[in-house]
């Protein structure tokens, strides 16, 4: 149910790796967690950010929550159609849904994370 | 689930915007029991009832509800509620969950010489809402009560699935519905076959996220959020519940005085012209001077922008004064509009 190539934060955000970049959401989890999203504060581009540091904001009709980032790195792109359909976020979280694009500062930082069967078994612990 | 003032509630079951625009566009269904029933009976109920509340009870007659406040002697609020008149000297106090042991307590303190009898009853009534535009065809269909021919806040006794049930035309969602009430034992008979009626018509069970969103949206007052004893009844623009020609109540020399002299403060709504969502507690700024924190804020699902309440000094209540609101450390533009933020179409 979770894509094999991504890895996951226990904040349930989500990082997938693409040479130097990697693109960054929040789990399906996550969305159905949050509810219906209706603002997303996204970063800058350029901005740096800590390994686990929080990046943004995702607003759902109900509640605030602050996302962080599952490495460090640097903003490259962000995913400004969230602004004016931040539902994409329950839609799609693992795909049209992502949030931001950073140049990975250290790759070995993803050794911290989970993968998706882990995440998967870290989700059903979590269930008591 | 959520933990609400001792009950177990639900904050949504397909989705809060689904749920709230169910509410708008067809029918919701909440369960409401967590609400307190208190009873006034006895040959002073009334005059007890106008002693305690600003608007005119005598105006009431079996079987009709309004809605009025429980004041203090400053004119501030100690609940919101609704009083139903059941019968002669028979009435029931609809409040809120927050407040049913307090404005118990209250009642109680403030007896004095008069001849009644309290009780409360919340442990026995269940309640459920029933509200939107298909609500009364849904309802129809299952009682024998004539509900067309229902006055807003009037109600009557009836019968759903062979129990018995009080059906009120009140609701706190801006919307046409009912709320239904009983003692039965077997409430969850009413509220499934309810919900297996409504069906056809996309009748969604609602809970606690969108009841919020939706009151907000038609102005409906929150006490803790937007009302409270440290607000009086004119500060919070109810100034048409109070009756003052029906005599002295508890507050009136207070409200009196605040009328005559003009309120020096006014609850205002306001939209967020930039970008994000108010919520309760943030800081409201006019011309960069902090005067006020947001009392009720969301995003609302029909109007599709952010909205909230919140008290400003009289002179910056002028529909389309900017204002600003601290969300989270940054400054976001908003202006003052007219309430109600929605007002149904009369159909």
């Amino acid at each position: 149910m979770y894509p094999d190539d991504f890895f996951f934060a226990e904040s349930h955000e989500w990082i997938k790796i693409q040479g130097d970049t990697g693109t960054i959401g929040i789990s399906d989890f996550a969305q159905k967690q949050l509810g219906d999203v209706v603002y997303v504060e996204l970063p800058e581009v350029g901005a740096v950010f800590g390994f686990h540091q929080s990046f943004g904001v995702v607003e759902s009709v109900k509640a605030v929550s602050d996302i962080y980032s599952p490495v460090a790195g640097e903003v490259v792109e962000v995913n400004s159609g969230l602004n004016d359909s931040p539902e994409l976020l329950n839609e799609d979280p693992h795909g049209k849904g992502w949030i931001m694009k950073i140049k990975v500062k250290d790759e070995s930082e993803l050794q911290k994370l989970m993968s998706a069967s882990e995440y998967e078994k870290f989700l059903e612990s979590q269930e008591d | 689930m959520i933990e609400f003032f001792g009950w177990n509630m639900p904050v949504e079951f397909k989705g809060i915007i689904d749920e709230h625009m169910a509410v708008r566009k067809k029918a919701g269904l909440f369960d409401v029991s967590h609400m307190g029933e208190i009873s006034v009976k006895g040959p002073e109920a009334l005059e007890f009832l106008q002693y305690l509340t600003p608007n005119d009870v005598s105006r009431l007659f079996p079987i009709k509800a309004q809605y009025t406040a429980l004041t203090t002697v400053k004119g501030t609020f100690v609940d919101d509620l609704l009083i139903y008149c059941l019968g002669e000297n028979d009435y029931l106090l609809v409040v809120n969950a927050a407040n049913t042991e307090k404005d118990y307590e209250w009642i109680l303190s403030h007896k004095r010489e008069f001849n009644v009898r309290m009780e409360n009853e919340s442990d026995c009534y269940t309640q459920m809402a029933l509200q939107g535009p298909k609500a009364l065809e849904i309802l129809q269909s299952l009682t024998e009560l004539k509900l067309e021919e229902m006055k807003m806040f009037g109600a009557g006794w009836g019968s759903i699935a062979g129990e018995e049930v009080l059906i009120s035309r009140t609701g706190y969602t801006g919307e046409d519905g009912f709320e239904i009430y009983t003692l039965s034992l077997k409430p969850e008979r009413i509220y499934n076959l309810i919900l297996k009626s409504g069906k056809p018509f996309r009748l969604l069970p609602v809970g606690l996220g969108a009841r919020d969103t939706l009151r907000l949206e038609a102005t409906l007052l929150l006490y803790g959020n937007d009302i409270d004893d440290t607000t009086t009844v004119l500060e919070a623009g109810l100034g048409w519940l109070v009756k003052f020609k029906k005599g002295d109540f508890l507050g009136s020399t207070a409200l009196l005085k605040q009328k005559e002299k003009g309120v020096k403060r006014k609850i205002v709504g306001f939209e967020i012209t930039g970008r994000g969502i108010a919520r309760s507690h943030y800081p409201v700024y006019v011309q960069g001077e902090k005067l006020s924190e947001v009392t009720s804020g969301t995003y609302s699902p029909y109007l599709k922008k952010s909205i909230g309440l919140t008290y400003l000094p009289i002179e910056f209540t002028e529909v389309g004064t900017e204002i600003t609101i601290d969300i989270r450390g940054k400054l976001i533009p908003a202006k003052i509009i007219p309430l109600p933020f929605y007002k149904r179409e009369k159909s």
